[in-house]
């Protein structure tokens, strides 16, 4: 596969590291009371589409970008990557 | 019909015109006692013993496509018992054992081969780690051998032992392991439940869940609603996609496993080896071809096929500890989709919906459980408890704190 | 040295006369033949065996398609087995053997099997063999195995080289036929980067074996000047003996490239080298695979494909027989009755299926002697040319989603459904299969292509033919008579086979696949599949499509493993790292142990020592007694630095992080987000604003990706930066009561005192007069201890300036190994212990958890499996008997307790041999392990036939209050 960096332009997949859904940028708080259930959910609970799925890559062999590629688990295709620093702000994430 | 050697004579000699179906076609009846969703090894093997064991026949299994179209039909046949952790070990040995008795009970040659496992080790922290699973083995009677570096060679004198990147220090060896012939698993129980009257129903796919006030009272499907007393799904890698019908989410990833046949080939290697320091196992068809496998490419999908970078991993692996095999040629690779799970173990369990079962999360390894998910997932249906093997293998474990995680990899699917 | 069906003309070198073997048999060849053409033209007719009846079998085609003509090449570890006659270009001094016989090739003992192939029909396997159950692996199973398979492998490592390469187009074009080559013509003139990849030897396909014109010259002619002209073409790589194996994601194609398979010397270059070419667009042009009819015994040798007949006749200048008939359901056939005519070839009789003719059977064991027909007419022949019709090569459009669609009018599947992005199909492989439209249909569809690519240069004509009257009747079984008609040659399986798949159930295209192994053979099915759907389509009373389609996995052809693996083999299987002493450590009588990707000193041998405890035990009283040093540049060295950096360790580590003064190292338990443990380390604070992290050996590069992700993903706005130091710093351990004496020696203008540098501080300072370095004082061994980095490039000039620095005091070097043993007589947990599936209260590190913060794995500490009161717990064993070892793996049970895994206890996860103690201790996990100090139990370890009592004490073997390393 090829994954179309932001800044660095098309790179082979195998300069990337796979994690996993573009959920795991949403980590819920994890201290006080109550807490286990939604991080419960968000260690362990995956949507696991078949079709458009937002996962997370890392620039390992790169710039070590961890970047959020929309790719179709059906086909492979690949319709957006960014930055998942950009994700991550755009979901209200800062300190 | 029994089989055995004198039918085939018969038959031979009359131009085997009287063979009959090994399976009816028959057409979904409105309602079950059980329909169980997914026509693979589990389904089926689910279906066979609940017939055959539990004195539950009403049963139908419906499939989308042909039956063993799913992993059972594209694995690399491995059979073994050689876990380490107590939610495990106890269930692949009932499995193993089930493997041992399995062809004289449903009347099918599955040609179950107990040629060995041999699981090599590079290092001492790598020996010690076997040595405490064997130890595991042992508890449950499932024998094993530490094989030091001169056995192997005695065994394998061909594997690469003075030359490796990683040497060859020594192996753990399971005898009771082996092979299977995988299509004739889903073959065999297909025609045992059969014969008890269960329907299987072929390009018939589940497009909905029957679900009434949090009680599941059947399948929406491609021919027609069927309702039952209990929905059992077993669909491995669809799991998602068809739970999510139920409105589930499971802590289940759907990743690709390539494997690989190689043409065919006198016999060269006797057992079953996988190599410690990298992805690679490998075993010998009947027929000849090198069956081999590594790791999974390690990206969501449902797409039954992978890419190049992890084919050149496994084949690396393989030429790291057999340098014979590079004049061997690779004939067909093929991909399998694994509900892997969140610590590389599976379920067998009541969802929170009534009449909902779940079977699922095998990842790579759900062929050598076929016979004891099948006794087990029928063991819960027929009794509403679980098998005592299976107890651990529960959907909230996580939730509970009890991940049954052999490698201890945590909850990232793609590492299990 | 005759050869007796030469013809006239062809594309070899009559000038040059090759000599070779078969079946140890001197033989000769021209350049420009394959083996098989030089068999044929030598009348050799029987050169293999079937793999299940091995019924007698000769050359059925001229490609590599071949199911039949399977040969073993070379001798000893170069023995390459199931090689198809039919692609190997002969070379002088070429040494072939025949394959998978029992006895000689004309006398095969497992012929007996033919005899018996009533009982041996579809599946018979599935319903015998199953009484008494034992038989199978000691009896059944050997039987079987030993008479299937085809070819040998040597049993020796493969001598040859494999190399990869990475190649980058706009449009590579797979088959260099008349499609290919117009195809390349077009988007090389438009100025295209090109790539055309042809699996044959010669270029040019079909125009080879025909005696077509196009453009007013002979197909081969032309197919010549426009290798020159594309050749000439700097834009245009050519790459002949390349078989494109398989359509990968994202236009990624892999390609194997036969470098030296022609040669008898290979040079010392790669045999094959595996391509991987990233592609824009693709042109698929891989052609058409002629097919067989099913008839009785029609896998007699000398039965041909008749297009295979044609490109003998015509491009070898091989007569496969003397006296040829033509069995027939389209015009093709017909050609191929005037091609070897014009040759000089006899025909005896042109058999027209669709004029109701048919043969029904066959004579001639060995080899082909007569054909009968439905007339009852018997006709004298050495070789039946027959033609079913051509298959488009759709393979590569179904390596995706593509399932290919019916075509009615040529009888044939075609590519249809997805096909992977980016790829075009034309010519006869798209169904086309005639020469002038192929022609027209490429030059276009290029021309299109290099267009939507910006290359807009003007491409010329499509090359001129004419369209040859093309009609095939969709004739497949000429289900006459008794005799077996075979669909699949290599693997025997027969029309009766076929329809009691059917009878039996097995009536998907798959079920059937699986059942009668039809189309599993070497070949896939190339010339098989088509033939058994028809079959099972008459079976059932369906149509073709509605029976099913026929889809294929790579690879197109097979490829060998050694190519896939490339160079990662034996010592290159992937890359090994030393450590800056290595070199010192190698000169100083160092054993290497692999740790990882490392390569680290496990211990090193002195003279006298006789084995590796002697060493190791030495190494250990050493440094307990006086001072060693060790090599811990393994270990991960990660630099951490902003505004922000204490917070965001705090939000990495479970234990507080926030208010580490500057000058002081603080152990730090990290943990995954489900609480387990994930690694530990110190870390040291520089100044306000950096650090400097350590990990273990194992997860350096791990724990650096999760930090990432924490930095970019979690806490975005952090002010923090990362950065991996691991290769950039030399790290010595020297630890000891003496090791305070030598680094005050070493480093420059430090106080070392305890008072100025106390346990866990740390600063930046120079050694040796200058030379920076940073100094830690941490101790994993418990004695009193300093870890000193230098820059990795001073790392050797360190160890030996050391070495003679700590001379007066006898300083020691050790290996991994005494570093073990010292660990776990401090109860220290390492790799073992911590596995993954450990948390901190098993290795009693919860009270340093912090429940006042956020911290990645704070949620999930208190589930109630985890804090069940009988959680296994670090404990310290030691043996009852004190002369006994104990074992890394046993499992504890409590005496009495029957050995089941209902009654586990634990496990002992470290063993060592303690110098100090003089005896055996481990460490190990137990069910409420810290209570049952004191407790005796059996240590059970069946797979190492060991089972001794032993005590449970603390895991602080010595020093438990920890003196030494603060004294």
């Amino acid at each position: 596969m090829i994954i179309n960096h932001p800044l660095l332009g098309p790179r082979d997949a195998t300069e990337f590291v796979y994690l996993g859904d573009a959920s795991m940028i949403e980590r819920p708080n994890g201290f006080g009371e109550d807490v286990a259930d939604a991080m419960y959910e968000y260690v362990y609970l995956r949507d696991n589409p078949a079709g458009e799925h937002r996962e997370l890559w890392y620039h390992e062999q790169g710039d070590r970008s961890w970047l959020v590629v929309t790719r179709n688990t059906l086909t492979h295709e690949i319709t957006e990557v960014a930055l998942a620093r950009d994700v991550a702000r755009s979901k209200g994430r800062s300190k | 019909m029994r089989y055995n050697a004198l039918k085939i004579l018969k038959e031979g000699l009359t131009g085997n015109k009287g063979w009959t179906p090994v399976w009816r076609e028959p057409d979904p009846k409105p309602e079950y006692d059980i329909v169980i969703v997914g026509g693979g090894g589990h389904g089926l093997a689910t279906a066979y013993y609940l017939s055959n064991k539990f004195g539950i026949t009403n049963i139908a299994v419906v499939e989308k496509g042909w039956i063993g179209s799913g992993n059972v039909g594209r694995n690399t046949t491995l059979i073994r018992a050689n876990y380490l952790l107590e939610g495990n070990q106890p269930f692949y040995e009932l499995s193993l054992k089930l493997w041992e008795g399995l062809e004289q009970d449903f009347n099918y040659n599955a040609m179950v081969s107990q040629r060995g496992i041999l699981n090599l080790y590079h290092s001492d922290s790598q020996r010690d780690a076997f040595a405490r699973r064997g130890n595991a083995m042992h508890l449950t009677g499932s024998g094993g051998e530490l094989l030091d570096e001169a056995q192997i060679r005695e065994k394998c004198p061909y594997l690469d032992f003075d030359n490796a990147r990683f040497p060859i220090k020594g192996a753990l060896w399971q005898s009771r392991g082996g092979t299977v012939r995988h299509d004739a698993v889903a073959w065999g129980f297909a025609r045992g439940a059969d014969q008890k009257g269960v329907d299987i129903l072929q390009n018939c796919e589940v497009m909905g869940f029957q679900i009434e006030n949090g009680v599941c009272r059947g399948v929406e499907t491609s021919r027609g609603a069927i309702r039952a007393k209990k929905v059992a799904v077993c669909v491995a890698g669809s799991s998602g996609r068809v739970m999510s019908l139920a409105g589930m989410r499971l802590p289940i990833e759907s990743h690709v496993l390539q494997a690989f046949v190689s043409e065919g080939l006198k016999p060269i290697l006797p057992s079953v080896i996988t190599f410690g320091a990298g992805h690679f196992y490998v075993s010998q068809s009947d027929k000849g071809g090198l069956v081999f496998g590594g790791d999974i490419d390690g990206y969501n999908t449902y797409a039954q096929r992978g890419n190049l970078p992890v084919v050149e991993d496994v084949c690396e692996g393989g030429m790291a500890i057999l340098p014979m095999i590079g004049r061997a040629r690779l004939l067909r690779m093929w991909g399998g989709v694994m509900d892997m799970s969140m610590d590389g173990s599976p379920f067998i369990d009541r969802t929170h919906i009534d009449g909902l079962y779940f079977n699922g999360g095998w990842c790579y390894g759900g062929f050598k459980a076929t016979p004891a998910s099948g006794f087990c997932y029928a063991h819960l249906l027929a009794k509403d408890t679980p098998h005592p093997v299976a107890t651990q293998l529960r959907l909230d474990r996580f939730q509970r704190g009890a991940p049954i995680d052999e490698k201890g990899a945590g909850p990232q699917p793609n590492l299990h | 040295m005759n050869q007796p069906n030469r013809v006239d003309g062809g594309q070899i070198d009559r000038a040059t006369t090759l000599k070779f073997q078969f079946n140890e048999r001197w033989l000769t060849a021209h350049p420009g033949d394959t083996l098989a053409s030089a068999l044929l033209a030598n009348g050799v007719r029987l050169v293999g065996r079937s793999f299940k009846y091995h019924r007698p079998r000769g050359i059925f085609s001229a490609g590599s398609e071949e199911p039949n003509a399977l040969v073993q090449l070379h001798k000893g570890a170069a023995l390459e087995p199931n090689t198809r006659a039919t692609t190997v270009e002969v070379f002088d001094g070429l040494y072939a053997t025949s394959q998978n016989h029992r006895g000689s090739l004309e006398h095969d003992f497992l012929a007996v099997n033919d005899l018996l192939s009533p009982l041996l029909s579809a599946g018979f396997y599935y319903k015998t063999f199953m009484w008494p159950r034992a038989f199978w692996e000691k009896v059944y199973e050997p039987v079987i195995r030993s008479a299937a398979g085809l070819g040998r492998l040597s049993g020796k490592p493969d001598p040859d080289e494999y190399d990869h390469g990475y190649l980058h187009c706009d449009v590579l074009i797979i088959g260099a036929g008349p499609a290919g080559l117009a195809a390349a013509l077009a988007a090389g003139r438009a100025g295209a980067r090109v790539i055309l990849a042809d699996e044959d030897f010669r270029m040019g396909g079909r125009l080879n074996g025909e005696t077509y014109d196009v453009g007013g010259i002979a197909g081969a002619d032309w197919a010549r000047s426009a290798v020159t002209e594309l050749t000439s073409m700097n834009n245009v790589r050519m790459m002949a003996r390349t078989t494109v194996y398989g359509a990968y994601d994202h236009g990624i194609y892999g390609a194997l490239e036969r470098m030296t398979d022609h040669r008898a010397d290979s040079g010392d270059k790669p045999r094959h080298v595996l391509w991987r070419v990233y592609s824009k667009r693709a042109i698929l042009c891989a052609g058409a695979t002629e097919r067989s009819m099913a008839f009785g015994n029609n896998d007699r040798p000398g039965v041909m494909l008749a297009g295979a007949v044609r490109t003998y006749v015509n491009r070898f200048g091989v007569a496969p027989g003397r006296k040829v008939a033509v069995f027939t359901n389209n015009n093709d056939g017909l050609r191929t009755a005037d091609d070897l005519r014009a040759k000089g070839v006899d025909i005896s009789a042109v058999i027209d299926a669709r004029k109701g003719e048919f043969v029904v059977n066959t004579t001639g064991r060995k080899g082909l002697k007569s054909v009968q027909l439905n007339t009852g007419r018997k006709i004298e022949t050495d070789c039946l040319a027959v033609s079913g019709g051509w298959s488009p090569n759709v393979h590569l459009s179904s390596h995706h989603r593509g399932r290919p669609t019916w075509r009615e009018d040529i009888a044939g599947f075609v590519p249809g459904g997805e096909l992977p992005p980016g790829m075009t199909v034309v010519g006869a492989a798209a169904g086309t299969l005639t020469l002038a439209s192929t022609l027209s249909e490429a030059h276009e569809t290029a021309t299109r292509i290099a267009m939507d690519l910006g290359k807009s240069r003007a491409t010329g004509e499509a090359p001129k033919a004419r369209d040859e009257d093309f009609s095939t009747a969709p004739i497949w079984h000429i289900n006459e008579g008794k005799n077996r008609a075979w669909v699949d040659l290599q693997n025997d399986v027969t029309t009766k086979d076929v329809t009691q798949s059917h009878r039996e159930g097995f009536r998907s295209v798959e079920h059937l696949k699986r059942y009668t192994t039809l189309g599993m053979a070497t070949d896939q099915g190339k010339t098989s599949n088509m033939l058994g759907l028809a079959v099972m389509a008459e079976a059932s009373g369906k149509t073709i499509p509605e029976t099913g389609t026929t889809i294929f996995r790579p690879p197109y052809s097979p490829v060998p493993i050694g190519a896939f693996a490339g160079r990662a083999r034996g010592k290159n299987f992937r890359p090994t790292r030393l450590t800056p002493s290595h070199a010192w450590a190698s000169e100083s009588g160092a054993s290497f142990v692999e740790t990882g990707a490392w390569l680290r000193a496990e211990w090193y041998t002195r003279p006298g020592e006789k084995g590796w405890r002697d060493s190791v035990d030495r190494e250990v009283k050493a440094t307990r007694t006086a001072v060693g040093i060790c090599d811990v540049t393994t270990l991960g060295k990660i630099d951490i630095q902003g505004r922000d950096a204490a917070e965001f360790l705090n939000k990495i580590y479970a234990n507080a992080f926030l208010k580490l003064p500057v000058g002081k190292v603080r152990y730090g338990l990290m943990l995954r987000e489900d609480g387990t443990v994930y690694d530990d380390g110190t870390t040291a604070r520089l100044s306000d604003t950096h650090f400097v992290m350590t990990t273990t050996t194992a997860n350096a590069v791990l724990v650096f990706r999760n930090l990432e992700f924490a930095r970019q993903c979690l806490w975005p706005d952090l002010d923090v930066h990362l950065i991996s130091t691991t290769d950039a710093w030399a790290q010595f351990s020297v630890a000891g009561p003496k090791s305070r004496a030598l680094m005050q020696k070493v480093v420059d203008d430090l106080d070392l005192s305890n008072d100025a540098f106390p346990f866990m501080s740390c600063a930046a300072c120079t050694v040796f007069g200058g030379t920076s370095a940073r100094l830690f004082r941490i101790s994993f061994s418990g004695e009193l201890a300093y870890e000193i980095a230098v820059p990795a490039r001073y790392g050797d000039a360190m160890i030996r300036a050391m070495m003679a620095a700590g001379e007066e005091f006898n300083l020691t070097p050790y290996g991994t190994e005494a570093l073990g043993v010292m660990r776990i007589e401090k109860g220290h947990v390492a790799g073992n212990e911590l596995n993954g599936q450990t948390d901190a209260r098993m290795i009693g590190l919860d009270k340093m958890v912090s429940r006042k913060k956020d911290f990645i794995g704070a949620a999930l500490l208190d589930r109630p499996e985890q804090t069940r009161e009988d959680g296994l717990q670090l404990v310290g064993l030691r043996p009852v008997d004190a002369n006994v070892n104990l074992t890394a793996g046993a499992h504890f049970l409590s005496p009495g307790d029957p050995e089941d895994m209902a009654h586990d206890q634990g496990w002992m996860t470290s063993v060592a041999y303690s110098p100090e103690l003089g005896h055996s201790i481990g460490l190990g996990f137990l069910k409420r392990g810290r209570d049952r100090h004191g407790e005796t139990l059996r240590s059970f370890s069946p797979i190492r036939g060991q089972d001794v009592m032993v005590e449970v004490c603390s895991p602080h073997h010595i020093d438990p209050e920890g003196e030494r390393q603060r004294g």
